[in-house]
This record gives C-alpha cells, structure tokens and sequence, in this order.
C-alpha cells in the first residue's frame, strides 16, 4: 500500500515540475495532457487506498525520512493515510482532475497555458501534502504550500492591478492568521514534546483546560484565515479575480475546507474544551448568515458562488464545533463536488459571455448552453439540500445536529441561511438562464463549452445528485477515527415535521426567487430603484462596509505609522548610524591619503612615525601591566 | 674608567638615532644608502656587546647574518641606483614619485 502512497503524493509534484520546465515557451498542449493524466494517477491510487480502508485494511503510516533530529526534537516526513485523510485525498484528486482537464479547454486561449498547469499541479501537491502528513510541522508546510500557490493562482493575470492585490490581500491575511496557528504548534509541542498527532492528542488529557483552550484558540485562528471565517473573510471574495478553474478547485473545493479539515483532525483536542467549540459553532453559524445575507444583493456571479462558499464553510463549522465531526466532514465532501461543478459552470458562462460577470446583462441563456444550465441546476438544487440530492444529507443533518444538541438559536439561523442559500442560487439561475435574453442588447454570441469540458465536469455532476447515498457507508469508516455520534431525532413526529418544513422552506424560497427574477419585466440595474436606495441593500452591496473599514481603520493608519516610521526611524536613526560608519570610514580614507603622496623620503618619515608610535604602546602597557596592583589602588582609590 | 655595556648602548643609540635623522632628512639616495648601514651597524655594535656581557655567541651570529643581509642589500641598491642614475640623471628622492597613487 505504501507505493501507493507515494504515488498519490508524488504524481502531483512530477506534474508540477514538469509543467515547470515549459513555463517560458509557448502553449503546448500535451502539458496540460500529462498533467491531468499524473493527477488522475494520484487519483487512481488514492481510489485504491479507498478501497484498502474501506475493507478494514490497516491504517497506512509512513515515515519517509527524518526531517529535524535535534535534542528531544524529531520530526520526521511522516504520512499516514486513516480514514480521514483518505477521505481529504478522494476529494482533493477527484475535483483536481475534473478542474485539470476542465482547464485545458478553458484555459485554452491563455499564454500563460503551462505556467497555469504547473502551479496547479504544485497546488494539488501542496493539499496532499497537507491532508497526509502526519505531524502538525508537515501539515503547516501543506498549509503555507497552499497558500502560496493560492497566491500564484489568485495573481495568475498578474498584469491585471486588481488581481494582484486580490493575490497579495490573501497571501497577508493568511499569514496573519498564520502566526495564530503557528503560537498553537508551538503551545501543543511545549506542552506535550511532539507534534505527531498521535504523541501529541494522546498527552493531552493530561494537560490543564487553560492550556488546552488556548492551544485550541490558536488553532484555530489559523483555521480561520485559511476557511475565511470572520473577521478574515474578505480575501475569498476578492480572490475571485482568479482563473475560474481556480476558484472552483481553491477557493471552493479543497483549500478553504483545510481550516475544517484541521478541526477534525484535531477533534481529542476540541473535544476536551467543549468551549471553544461551542464559539466554533456560533461563528460557523453567524458566518453561514452573514455571508448568505451579502450573497443576496451582489452582481457579480463568482462573487455570489464565493459567498455561497463561505456560508457552507460556516455550516461546516458548525457540525465541528458541536462535535460532530464526522457530520462536517461529509458536508466538506458533498459541498465540494456541488460547488465546483457550481464554479466550473459559471466558468462555461464567463467564457459564451467573454468574461462577463453580471448576471443582470445574462438572461435566456439555457437554449444556447442547455448543459451547462443543466450542470448549475442540478448543482444549485444539491446547494439547496433538495432530496435526494447531496446538499440533503450533509445539510439536513447539521441542521439535525444543532437540534439534537439543544442548540435552538443556531438551529434557527442555519434553517434561515437554507432559505436564504436557497433563494440566492436560485436568483443566479434564474437571472442567468432564464427571462429575456438580455444578453443581445450587448452583442454577445453565446455558444456552449467545449464537449470534453462538459464530459470532464460530468463526474461532478453524478457526485452532486447521489453523494447523500453513500452516507452509511462513510459513517461506517470514518467512525473509526472519529468519535461516533447518531443524531436522531427520536420523535418520529417532530423528526418528519423538521424534516418536510426545511424542505418546504426551501422549496418557497426556489420558487420566490424563480418569480422574481425569472420574468421578462428584469431590467440591468441603473441605480434608480427604490429598493438600489434602500439602507439595507446599500449595506449588503457593500459587504456591512466592513472592506471599507479594513482599509480605512486598518490599512491607513497602518501606512501612516509606516510612513512615520521610515521618516523618523528608519531615515533618522537606523539609516543614519549606517551611514555615518560609512562615512567614517570614507572621511578617514580622503583625510589619510595624502600620506601616500609616493614621495620616498615623505613615507620613510611616516614609518619612523608609525614605529615610535607603535613602541610608546608596548612600553606604556608594559609599564601598565608591571605596576597593574599600584594602578588599581589608585583608581580604587578615586572610587572607580 | 673600565669600559662597560653602557657605554656601548650608549654608542649604538648615538649611532641609531644619527642613522633614523638620516634616513628622515637625506634627499640623496647614496646618503640614504649611508644612513641605513649606520642604523644597521649601530645595532650589530648592541649584539655584540649584549652577547660578550652574556657570554653567549648567538647575538654574535646574529650580527655576521646582519652584516651578509646588508653587503647583498648594498650591491642590489647600488646596481638599482646606478640604473636609475642612467636613466634620470640625478638621484634626488623627490623625483621618485613614479608610485604615486
């Protein structure tokens, strides 16, 4: 098994090195070929691990070599694969294959066509990593991989200002949340001696709950910046101005799961300090709203797919910080296959309507692009948490969880968030592809992907309608790892009534959205309506202004103590110690040059000068020394 | 009076001090040349004193590898001094100034 370990976690890299020696030429079709097909590769054995845990086969650890051996430090390259990270693994191969072939069509026309393969690739390598280490240091070198290849993708057009502002927004707020997690490794080797997951969970009983609080604060602070859970969440948004392939594999699919992914893994900490994740569970929740809530009112396609994300990572948030880890973990898997099938329709659209992102300016078009409305149905109705569709399973049951476990006021948000969830796709699909074909007022010719693209998204498609089938199976597995907890609720009448009102919520709210947005009367916006007017709208369109607050609470007093700092610090202090040893030196050389005049007998003198000098030394220290307990009376005496 | 060890320090310092003004003051090369043999002589003069007072021939020794240094140093400087003469006619240190930076 542990070839194919090694083949899971290394065909990524080979593809990434490989896309890199092409990264100066032009185009050339068979990377993004080869590419796709060693990403299939690490697919194919992670399937084979599957398969192995799946029949109750030993947990695959490795330990590929020692990384640190210092004193009692020994970190090694250790991976394992349990039946967590294999789950991590199948999601991370399965939609990075889809994405890779996905980008061979859509990244088509792209001069930057092997470099995109090859930070894909490294990305995927990164996850991997990421997912399968078995210590916190390797999964921190997944984690700042990720990042910087997050950063890489993000800033892919980097001739485009705002992308690389978007790439350098999200490369800093992780690194912030970044030190978070790294106080919280620090914290969990200081107090247990070892960053194996194993060593270090199995200390931890052990340990004081102030102590455990605070390591499970830090942790998860940097699960924060990597999920983009509030405060840090404005980066996600704005990384839309990447590739969209990008978005649905990154900013979608793996990267913004890892903070879960981190909380699970971590679940005999967080489950010690039930706190912490009682506060896990109302930020998920008050995030699923508030990002559902600015969901609503944006024009800008990606933009509302990305909130949409957000909302779903404050799900997942939820079913961990209460304890149901395996709960969340599932949702981490149904949402990725929905959301990137979501994302890489949007992709098809961004391309008919030549990177057009207001769905206003769409409209009518599921006649030319009848699949790619079909894939954003299905996927939109699986979001929704439609039976017997994925979104079901994994939503229904946190909603069930938080119930089970009494904790009525998130019940309540998560149950609005479904209806608000429910109500913004559909405003999407409905601007998109149905009413008037608002489109032609732009002179845009729509046309449909190309078929290998549509074929390639298809796995996704079936993933979406019938992942919610695979539920017993997977608790079965995961269980094993994972504290094993059945939410039921026992009243079959209450468990019905819950269970049809959510559905029929939902269903209102498709249909709202569907009469409101899918008429003739839709007009592009101009800024004139009344409710374009309303406070509410003006504060949801600007994200709460909490952007605007960043830049002008944060980022501009920043730079003006920056600015202070250099003029009065830098410049005045730091600069000119540096400056003025340099000009000592240099003074010193113009002043003392004159003595190399090259006259014979005028150096000759300086000699006899330099050897008297150096004379009277030896014998003033000689003297010194010879009568050192005299002079040391003396200058006692003087009371040095 | 008996003629002690002083007396030759004494001579050597005379003769040293007498060779240091010279090579300070001399502008003729021939004359720094002088100078130089008396600096070296003053101080083969301190071996051998030193090393009769001790009884100990080293600083005697010390004084014959002096004076070969100074011989072969002397036909060198001269064979230098002859060319430069050839070439420049005079051999005024102040003209000497070829190696200045």
């Amino acid at each position: 098994m542990e070839k194919y370990l090694y083949i899971a976690l290394f065909a990524p890299l080979v593809s990434s090195l490989f896309g890199a020696l092409f990264t100066a030429t032009p185009k050339k079709q068979f990377v993004g070929i080869i590419a796709s097909l060693l990403i299939f590769l690490a697919f194919l054995s992670s399937t084979v691990l599957l398969v192995h845990i799946l029949n109750g086969g030993e947990v695959v650890h490795v330990e590929m070599m020692t990384w640190m051996a210092t004193g009692d430090l020994y970190i090694p390259f250790g991976f394992v694969v349990d039946q967590v990270s294999v789950t991590m693994m199948m999601v991370v191969t399965l939609v990075s294959t889809v994405v890779h072939i996905y980008s061979i069509g859509y990244m088509d026309h792209d001069a930057g066509f092997n470099r995109f393969f090859s930070w894909l690739s490294a990305f995927v390598f990164s996850m991997m990593v990421l997912v399968m280490s078995d210590n916190f240091a390797g999964l921190f070198i997944g984690w700042e991989g990720v990042g910087l290849c997050s950063w890489g993708l993000i800033g892919f057009w980097f001739h485009k200002e705002v992308a690389t502002w978007a790439a350098n927004e999200a490369f800093i707020m992780n690194r912030i949340a970044d030190l978070g997690m790294l106080i919280g490794i620090f914290l969990v080797y200081w107090n247990t001696g070892t960053l194996q997951y194993d060593g270090a969970f199995a200390a931890m009983p052990s340990l004081d709950t102030a102590t455990l609080t605070w390591i499970g604060i830090f942790l998860f602070i940097g699960a924060m910046g990597k999920s983009a859970q509030f405060p840090l969440h404005t980066w996600l948004a704005d990384a839309m101005e990447g590739p969209t392939p990008v978005s649905a594999l990154i900013h979608a699919a793996t990267m913004v799961t890892a903070g879960v992914y981190l909380v699970v893994r971590s679940n005999e900490l967080y489950d010690l300090i039930p706190n912490v994740g009682l506060f896990i569970a109302s930020l998920g929740a008050f995030v699923a709203m508030f990002a559902a809530s600015m969901a609503l009112v944006n024009r800008d396609m990606k933009r509302i797919i990305a909130y949409s994300t957000l909302s779903q990572l404050g799900y997942m948030f939820v079913a961990a910080g209460l304890g149901a880890y395996w709960v969340a973990l599932f949702h981490l898997m149904a949402h990725a296959f929905f959301k990137a099938l979501l994302f890489l329709g949007a992709g098809n659209v961004m391309h008919a309507m030549h990177d057009e992102l207001d769905p206003f300016k769409m409209g009518g078009l599921k006649k030319p692009m009848k699949w790619t409305f079909i894939m954003m149905t299905l996927a939109s109705v699986a979001l929704a948490g439609i039976y017997p569709f994925a979104g079901f399973f994994s939503k229904d049951l946190i909603l069930e969880v938080a119930f089970v476990e009494n904790h009525y006021i998130i019940y309540t948000v998560l149950l609005l968030t479904a209806g608000l969830t429910a109500f913004y796709s559909f405003r999407l699909i409905a601007l998109i592809f149905h009413g008037e074909e608002r489109y032609k007022l732009f002179g845009i010719d729509p046309h449909e992907a190309y078929k290998f693209m549509l074929v390639g998204m298809s796995p996704l498609l079936l993933l979406a309608i019938i992942a919610g089938s695979f539920k017993l199976s997977y608790f079965e597995m995961v269980t094993n790892v994972l504290p094993e907890l059945e939410y039921h609720i026992h009243h079959p009448v209450i468990f019905w009534t819950i269970t049809i009102g959510t559905q029929l919520f939902v269903i209102a709210a498709i249909i709202f959205a569907y009469k409101k947005y899918a008429n003739a009367n839709i007009k592009v916006p101009d800024g004139t309506s009344a409710m374009e007017n309303s406070i509410a709208y003006k504060v949801l369109k600007n994200q709460y202004y909490i952007p605007y607050a960043y830049e002008e609470y944060i980022v501009k007093p920043y730079r003006e103590l920056s600015t202070v700092f250099w003029q009065h610090v830098d410049l005045k202090i730091v600069d000119a110690t540096v400056d003025g040893i340099a000009n000592i030196v240099y003074s010193t050389g113009e002043k003392t040059r004159d003595m190399q005049s090259g006259n014979l007998s005028t150096m000759l003198r300086w000699m006899v000068a330099g050897t008297v000098g150096l004379l009277s030394l030896a014998v003033v220290f000689g003297l010194a020394v010879r009568h050192s307990d005299e002079i040391v009376t003396i200058l006692s005496g003087l009371g040095v | 009076m008996e003629i002690g060890l002083n007396h030759y320090l004494v001579l050597s310092t005379i003769l040293f001090t007498i060779g240091l003004v010279g090579v300070m003051r001399r502008k003729n090369l021939l004359l720094l040349f002088f100078a130089t043999e008396i600096l070296l002589n003053s101080v083969n003069i301190a071996f051998a004193a030193i090393s009769h007072y001790y009884g100990d021939l080293t600083g005697q020794m010390f004084a014959f590898f002096v004076i070969a240094i100074a011989a072969s140093e002397v036909a060198v400087g001269l064979g230098l001094l002859i060319v430069w003469f050839k070439r420049h006619g005079n051999i005024n240190l102040d003209t000497m100034s070829s190696m200045r930076g």
